[in-house]
């Protein structure tokens, strides 16, 4: 069944880019056609094709001109877009990454400031901010670093107008409705709440992406004993990362 | 295995890039002029995938405990072996103790040097290239410094000796460069005017340029309406990105994978070298050129580059 096709378009980016453009907006709706269309082409494994990239709405294939012609391509996604379905209301998620957070006191130096900006208590804030899984709709700024959806309206805060200069990695920060991690130190313009001893990227890890897209995250409130435990084995490489993986007719991790 | 003397300004291992990540927010990185990086491989004797030394600006300085075949290309440096200039785009000896040192730039602004064997560094995720800004690969994530050692791998492509680069296969670097670009994919959001504009303007390149691209000074490019932002989505190597300042940036090889601003344009994949030899100061102009006129320039760098290769 064919799914809105006027609302996709195809555009050139290089002669080695092509987008396609499946919504305007970012809606979690969009997003699982972008995941299906995606899996759908690395499924395929079409000879060259260098890299297949699921962003917010769309998703872009980079190819090698002089081995795969643009027509050539076209074509398949054509066939594959055929083969898209709506995301089915209530389908369990594919698969849960548990992420520890040691929320507050010198970790998370801005929770206070949050919990007096949303009107609840430092625990309500923590209470909110790990009571469901976010939406991984796609990465990007540094490598592993998730873009997640599905912030709770009362945690919303605008994001900072002086940015720090260092936000030290792995912190957990709330910047307007977005959430998320820092994989590496850098400036950043997020409130902090808390630190997570886990490293999106580790290249020496068998999975060195913590998380991918289509992924969700779900934040668990650890004490700071738990913070060091853990990152101690993060360090010995023996941590065991939780994830739950919903089995529907997609192979689990 | 070699020794660092002196660091340079920029100096970093680089190979073709950490291709197939970029899903994950994994930026290719790699040798910012592709040709000359593969041109200095083929001269060395290596595979083409080899990881290389590329200097930036101001040269290093190297000691060789062994005798290897290196090869220099791309902007020229005044490399000197043992105080005598060695000639650029060329593969030669340097002898067991030799010192081959670069010094500031005359033309362009980087230069790749490559052993026989390639640079031997970690592979991560596939490559040697360094990606500074998350200190992934290369030599400890990091450019080189004074005292840094530098192994040197066993595999070669085919055996070598002292050549030349033919004087036509030597791409030169002039401070006005002409960028072909094809438009898209978000060129409809700016007016015909800005679309000339663009393609009409003298724009220079400012001193905040480096590997993640460069930044352009000239005449502003507007959109239709206020906004010119997207919703974030992938930007590849050669885009041309327009923030609401309406300043040109075009991303090379440390590119954030994703973004929010409007691309007016790609510039092709065979120009990207001569961008990457671009210096502040220098005069960019962008000619509109089809996707077909793009892959009749890939093939024919193809074609020359394979024919160097075959040569011995």
């Amino acid at each position: 069944m064919n799914v809105f096709p006027q609302d996709i378009k195809l555009q050139m980016a290089g002669e080695y880019g092509l987008v396609i453009e499946l919504g305007a907006v970012i809606s979690p709706d969009i997003n699982a056609l972008v995941l299906q269309l995606t899996r759908l082409l690395l499924e395929n494994n079409r000879c060259g094709i260098l890299e297949v990239v699921p962003t917010y709405r769309s998703v872009t294939v980079y190819f090698d001109p002089l081995l795969l012609s643009r027509e050539a391509l076209t074509e398949l996604i054509q066939k594959l877009l055929g083969q898209l379905q709506p995301q089915e209301i209530g389908c369990l998620p594919s698969r849960v990454v548990y992420i520890p957070v040691c929320y507050g006191g010198v970790l998370g130096p801005d929770l206070d400031f949050v919990a007096k900006y949303t009107g609840l208590s430092a625990r309500e804030v923590v209470t909110a901010h790990t009571a469901k899984p976010y939406l991984v709709y796609m990465l990007g700024f540094t490598p592993g670093f998730p873009y997640l959806g599905g912030l709770p309206e009362k945690l919303v805060v605008p994001r900072q107008e002086t940015p720090r200069n260092k936000v030290p990695a792995g912190s957990v920060g709330i910047g307007g409705n977005q959430t998320g991690f820092y994989p590496i130190e850098s400036t950043g313009e997020w409130w902090l709440i808390g630190r997570t001893p886990l490293k999106a990227f580790d290249p020496q890890r068998s999975n060195p992406f913590l998380v991918a897209a289509g992924d969700y995250v779900q934040f668990v409130d650890i004490g700071i004993d738990d913070y060091f435990t853990i990152r101690r084995d993060v360090t010995a490489g023996v941590y065991r990362l939780e994830v739950v993986t919903c089995n529907k007719g997609r192979e689990g991790e | 295995m070699i020794t660092t003397l002196q660091q340079g300004d920029f100096t970093t291992i680089q190979d073709g890039g950490r291709w197939g990540y970029q899903a994950y927010g994994m930026p290719i990185a790699g040798a910012m002029d592709r040709y000359a990086y593969r041109m200095a491989n083929i001269l060395a004797g290596n595979q083409e995938n080899a990881a290389v030394i590329e200097m930036t600006d101001a040269g290093a300085s190297f000691k060789f405990d062994e005798e290897q075949l290196v090869a220099v290309c791309g902007a020229d440096m005044q490399g000197k072996l043992g105080g005598k200039p060695i000639s650029n785009w060329s593969s030669f000896f340097v002898p067991k103790q030799g010192e081959l040192r670069f010094d500031a730039v005359v033309n362009g602004c980087r230069a790749y040097l490559a052993v026989r064997g390639g640079i031997e560094v970690p592979l991560v995720l596939g490559s040697r290239s360094t990606y500074t800004r998350a200190k992934i690969g290369g030599y400890e994530g990091r450019a080189l410094r004074q005292g840094d050692v530098l192994y040197v791998g066993q595999s070669s492509a085919a055996p070598a000796g002292p050549r030349r680069l033919p004087s036509q296969c030597i791409m030169q670097y002039t401070p006005e460069v002409n960028l072909r670009a094809i438009l898209g994919p978000q060129d409809k959001m700016f007016t015909s005017n800005a679309i000339q504009t663009f393609f009409t303007s003298t724009y220079i390149v400012t001193g905040q340029s480096d590997r993640t691209g460069y930044l352009l000074r000239g005449p502003k490019i507007l959109p239709h309406g206020k906004e010119a932002d997207i919703v974030s989505d992938a930007v590849g190597l050669g885009a041309i990105q327009i923030p609401s300042n309406g300043m040109p940036f075009i991303v090379t090889a440390d590119h954030q994978t994703t973004r929010g601003f409007a691309k007016i344009a790609y510039v092709i994949q065979v120009d990207l070298p001569r961008l990457s030899q671009a210096r502040t100061g220098d005069k960019i102009r962008f000619t509109s050129v089809t996707e077909e006129a793009a892959i009749e320039a890939l093939q024919h760098e193809e074609q020359i580059v394979h024919t160097i290769a075959r040569q011995q």
